[in-house]
């Protein structure tokens, strides 16, 4: 791995870690199973994408994409609470929905924006080179979102979100309407969601369609991997863990990329990268084992 | 922010500390990375070898060359193009769009060349046609579209409906439908598009065609590319003949095709590679279009699809695929 590769993995990753917090909030916190995320990631990419290349202000363009985001939650959950559609295939319908709408937003399949002022370049000081900035930039958007996520989530409202996860039920019959609850926690998930879509095509110099193929995979990753390094129950070690978890894995894809000197071709970066992840879920477990050994 | 959000990313800047920079070696490195696998690309992929050899290149010799595919991911592509730039090569040969765009974002210095693109100007790597001034120059895969429309009238004289099955979400192949509106009426035809999403998608979508069309024309659309024979087994089942137009797919099963071979253009490209090792900048090379068109006629394969091709198409193919 060469200095570009890290700061590479870590700027990704970052940018996944927003996607990961995301899927927390909608996995974990309210225990709704959203694929949504396939599909607002490219929706916020796509409406950034075409709004910077349309002229308007990188800032106005990212607030949009995460807007945007947060309302396809809106419709996921509105189909699941208001339709009663069950919540898996809620979020699957409106993840193949926004594919045709993303082509729609965009006009086409791909809008570039690789010569075009982005956030990234607008505020990046003179003395810095991009790819330290972008990365330390993403850390403390990252950052604030993360402080923000553990503030939130301790008032009032963020309560009633958590309880209408645990237990829909006692949370109803302490008077939380749980409906616009699952509406809320939906909307905030799928709009860091779309935050991240918006700065990962400004880091990528443009908005692909097949942008969000399998965006919910390394969400689920990133969380899987984050809990399972930093297990603990209080929120704000977990949004930690999550964002730790999504660096962790774009860091094994960059591990991965390299391993072609033990006779490993591009074709097994998937598989080298499933081994990596595996390895990283099992040695918690063999240290405890371990650990359990040595007290007998 | 505690002191324990603080530690791992200390450690994580430590070990970036820790990485080696990049070696400097006597041989020439050539980094080339594809957005995804599938013959036409990877023949692109084994063309360039080619080119580079026949300008006295040799891979292992007095070259050394990588290759990674994103494996389709758009966030694995944005890490190729970084873990490229910091292995310093001499060359970036970057192999359809979206790869492309990933490397030229990343780096306005390393030499980027790119290939089987359709529209360079339109994806942004290059401002215009011309000589780029900038880091980024390459080859085309653009194809004219009035010989191939020749062409399938020649394979099915009688062609009222042209039938398409492509992914909408594909730049190239958007154009190719674009113009094809366009186009064919002008010359007596209409167009009945089916649109493939995913690989998966391709068999249904050409199955939706049947009963409305005469023949089955595809453009080097990824998907259809990736998956030509499901579409080869509708055509032989309900008896319509499939026009492609890379000459690959014609010995997977397409009657005709009058396009650019791939290895053709992968050659083209390690040309260009060999001409920027020699000290030539990228900015001073023009993007280029494939010269050569091809055809490969495959006869065995129309009968199957139900039609006979004539005598004088055959004798003018370069090829015939038996």
């Amino acid at each position: 791995m060469n200095l570009f590769s890290f700061f590479g993995a870590l700027e990704i990753g970052l940018i996944y870690s927003l996607v990961a917090l995301g899927v927390f909030i909608s996995f974990r916190l309210l225990r709704f199973p959203d694929l949504t995320v396939d599909g607002s990631f490219a929706t916020g990419g796509a409406v950034c994408a075409v709004m910077i290349a349309g002229g308007h202000s990188p800032l106005a363009s990212t607030i949009a994409a995460t807007l945007v985001g947060a309302f396809t939650g809106l419709v996921t959950g509105w189909l699941n609470v208001k339709l009663k559609i069950m919540d898996l295939l809620a979020s699957i319908l409106v993840m193949i929905a926004l594919y045709s709408v993303n082509l729609r937003i965009m006009g086409g399949p791909n809008v570039p924006i690789i010569n075009t002022p982005t956030l990234f370049t607008q505020l990046q000081p003179a003395a810095m080179t991009d790819y330290v900035f972008r990365p330390l930039m993403l850390l403390g958007v990252v950052i604030l979102a993360k402080l923000i996520m553990d503030w939130f989530f301790l008032t009032e409202k963020g309560l009633a979100i958590r309880a209408t996860g645990t237990n829909a039920r006692m949370a109803r019959s302490q008077g939380v309407n749980t409906g616009r609850m699952i509406l809320l926690g939906m909307a905030i998930s799928n709009g860091l969601v779309g935050l991240a879509g918006a700065l990962f095509v400004q880091s990528q110099g443009g908005s692909d369609v097949s942008m969000g193929i399998g965006t919910i995979v390394i969400g689920l990753a990133a969380v899987i991997v984050g809990e399972n390094i930093l297990p603990s129950r209080r929120l704000t070690m977990s949004t930690l863990a999550v964002i730790l978890g999504a660096i962790i894995y774009r860091l094994f894809i960059a591990l991965a990329l390299d391993s072609n000197f033990i006779g490993l071709q591009a074709q097994d970066l998937n598989l080298v990268t499933a081994v990596l992840v595996t390895v990283a879920l099992i040695i918690p477990q063999l240290k405890r084992r371990l650990a359990r050994k040595s007290r007998d | 922010m505690n002191k324990l959000t603080l530690a791992p990313l200390g450690a994580l800047l430590l070990a970036a500390a820790a990485i080696a920079p990049a070696h400097a070696a006597d041989q020439k490195l050539v980094a080339v990375t594809a957005i995804v696998r599938h013959p036409a690309l990877d023949a692109v992929r084994d063309g360039i070898q080619d080119g580079l050899k026949a300008d006295g290149y040799v891979v292992g010799k007095n070259l050394k060359w990588e290759y990674q595919d994103a494996q389709g991911n758009p966030g694995i592509a944005a890490q190729i193009a970084r873990k490229f730039i910091g292995d310093q090569p001499s060359v970036i040969v970057a192999i359809a769009t979206p790869s492309a765009q990933a490397v030229v974002a990343a780096s306005k210095t390393v030499p980027v060349v790119f290939s089987a693109v359709t529209d360079p100007v339109a994806a942004k790597l290059v401002p215009s046609w011309d000589a780029s001034k900038t880091n980024v120059t390459g080859v085309s895969d653009l194809l004219p579209l009035e010989p191939q429309m020749d062409l399938l009238k020649k394979v099915v004289p009688n062609a009222k409906r042209v039938g398409m099955v492509y992914d909408p979400g594909e730049t190239n192949s958007t154009v190719v439908v674009k113009a094809l509106r366009e186009m064919l009426p002008k010359m007596g035809m209409t167009l009945v598009t089916a649109a493939a999403p995913r690989t998966v998608d391709v068999s249904s979508a050409a199955r939706s065609l049947v009963g409305k069309v005469d023949v089955i024309y595809t453009n080097t659309d990824n998907n259809v590319v990736s998956a030509y024979e499901a579409l080869v087994k509708v055509g032989e089942e309900a008896k319509i003949p499939l026009v492609a137009s890379d000459t690959d797919s014609v010995k997977r099963g397409a009657v005709a095709a009058l396009g650019i071979n791939y290895h053709d253009l992968g050659e083209q490209t390690g040309h260009m590679v060999a001409r920027i090792l020699k000290g030539e900048k990228p900015g001073d090379i023009k993007p280029e279009v494939s010269t050569k068109m091809r055809l490969f006629v495959n006869p065995g394969a129309a009968k199957k699809q139900g039609i006979t091709l004539s005598d004088a198409l055959i004798k003018s193919a370069n090829q015939v695929v038996e």
